[in-house]
């Protein structure tokens, strides 16, 4: 059976390459999920975890803080220029920056940069979590 | 004294001696440096090439450009310069053919009516344009050594926006290519507007807007549309533009410093060779004197009787022979 490449490349470095079964990632309209043999595809992507579905291992969710998806050939490539992977996250400071930001947006729910703020926390506790969840 | 110069001399070579040592540490400092940061240019590299073959795609895909990076301006009225160069010396010219390439395109655009925007990057251009009363529009310290993402990111927001906004025309790049350890050159590129024919985007002009579908069925899937893609993605070039100047800069700025400093040792090399041939001399001329003020005395003394001559002669080298033939 084909299977996908994956790379997903940041300025500094590769973060990952590898095969998968799948990978899925949410372009601004909605989660998308490349199986081999997908049409060629490009998209813009949110601030959404990147999950990368393989048969031989663990599913890895990358934390992709925004970022590009390019597919062709069976190649998938992320571009991203914050992205992170599960074990770089360190899931208790998301967490706390994500009680801070809220708590900030209860005072003032127009508050922009809280606003991001926990939607990095929450990407992060998300991508984390879907890497521990897994056996 | 005939014995004051050859300690003068000892001093000065113990001087160039511990220069030596400096230089020889930051020789091979630098050495084990561009290795590394030329391995953090190859790292950047699939990033940025990357990057470039989306935009060819999103241009296959008929994205037609109307963003304002694109667009060349009618009329330059201002430039921006980016100029990077380091924030420490001892390397050579590394930082004066920056600079110097940089101020002489300014000069000439002067030349031309058209006003300047300096946007510099370590603290040697920040010093050199600041000290000639250039109007510096922002500078950029203690990211040379080790550039990262972020630099880069803060460097693209001073310009891009301004831009934009139409307050610059145009944008030029100054900076030192890392071509191999042994090469560097400095480089000066246009940056903004991004040259589209490079990119792949044909530039739509309004007669060929209604020219039916592109003569390539499009076969990517695009989500967004294209051209809001494209507008995304340009921002992240320039970024990964900025930064990928800045990483070859850093590569640069190390293989200049290993240069610079391996022609000191060198040099100071040299110099101790010559120095100890001065001081031998020295030394061996205060000898000879030395031994021929004793024969001197010897001679007068046999004319006036008293001791014997040749006796005292003995003597006298012998007591002194440690301070006559003392190694050196």
């Amino acid at each position: 059976m084909a299977v996908l490449l994956v790379s997903v490349v940041s300025p500094e470095n590769i973060l990952f390459e590898g095969e998968a079964e799948m990978v899925v990632c949410r372009p601004v309209d909605g989660e998308i999920a490349f199986l081999p043999g997908h049409e060629p595809f490009v998209g813009a992507l949110g601030a959404f975890p990147v999950r990368i579905i393989r048969a031989d291992a663990p599913e890895i969710a990358i934390a992709v803080h925004g970022g590009f998806v390019e597919f062709s050939e069976n190649r998938v490539t992320v571009l991203s220029d914050v992205a992170e992977l599960p074990d770089q996250i360190d899931v208790g400071r998301a967490q706390a920056a994500k009680e801070a930001a809220e708590r900030r947006l209860a005072t003032d729910p127009e508050d922009l940069v809280a606003v991001e703020a926990l939607t990095r926390a929450n990407l992060r506790i998300e991508a984390a979590q879907g890497f521990a969840r897994t056996p | 004294m005939a014995g004051g110069q050859e300690r003068v001399l000892r001093r000065r070579i113990k001087s160039v001696q511990s220069t030596k040592k400096i230089t020889r540490a930051m020789e091979l400092i630098a050495a084990s440096r561009i290795v590394k940061a030329a391995a953090r240019v190859e790292a950047a590299r699939p990033y940025s090439e990357k990057i470039t073959e989306v935009i060819h795609h999103l241009a296959d895909g008929g994205a037609g450009d109307q963003s304002p990076l694109l667009m060349p301006r009618d009329e330059i009225r201002k430039v921006a310069y980016v100029v990077v160069t380091a924030d420490r010396g001892l390397c050579g010219a590394y930082n004066t053919s920056v600079i110097r390439k940089a101020e002489r395109s300014l000069l000439a655009d002067r030349a031309q009516g058209r006003d300047y925007s300096l946007v510099l990057v370590g603290k040697k251009a920040e010093g050199y344009f600041r000290f000639r009363d250039y109007r510096i529009d922002a500078a950029f310290n203690g990211m040379s050594d080790t550039p990262t993402y972020e630099d880069a990111r803060q460097i693209a927001a001073a310009v891009t926006p301004a831009y934009e906004a139409g307050d610059i025309d145009r944008v030029q790049l100054v900076y030192t290519r890392f071509k191999s350890a042994g090469s560097q050159e400095v480089v000066e590129t246009t940056l903004m507007p991004l040259d589209s024919a490079s990119l792949g985007l044909h530039m739509t002009t309004d007669d060929d807007v209604t020219v039916g579908p592109p003569p390539v069925p499009p076969a990517y899937e695009f989500e967004p549309s294209p051209a809001e893609i494209l507008d995304r993605l340009l921002p992240k070039y320039i970024e990964s533009r900025f930064f990928e100047a800045q990483l070859e800069a850093a590569a640069s700025e190390h293989a200049a410093r290993q240069r610079a400093m391996k022609a000191a040792t060198d040099n100071a090399d040299d110099l101790i060779t010559k120095l100890a041939r001065i001081m031998n001399r020295a030394r061996q001329e205060q000898i000879t004197t030395e031994i021929m003020e004793i024969v001197g005395g010897a001679e007068a003394l046999r004319g006036g009787g008293g001791l014997m001559p040749d006796d005292f002669l003995a003597d006298t080298i012998e007591n002194r022979k440690e301070d006559l033939f003392r190694e050196r």
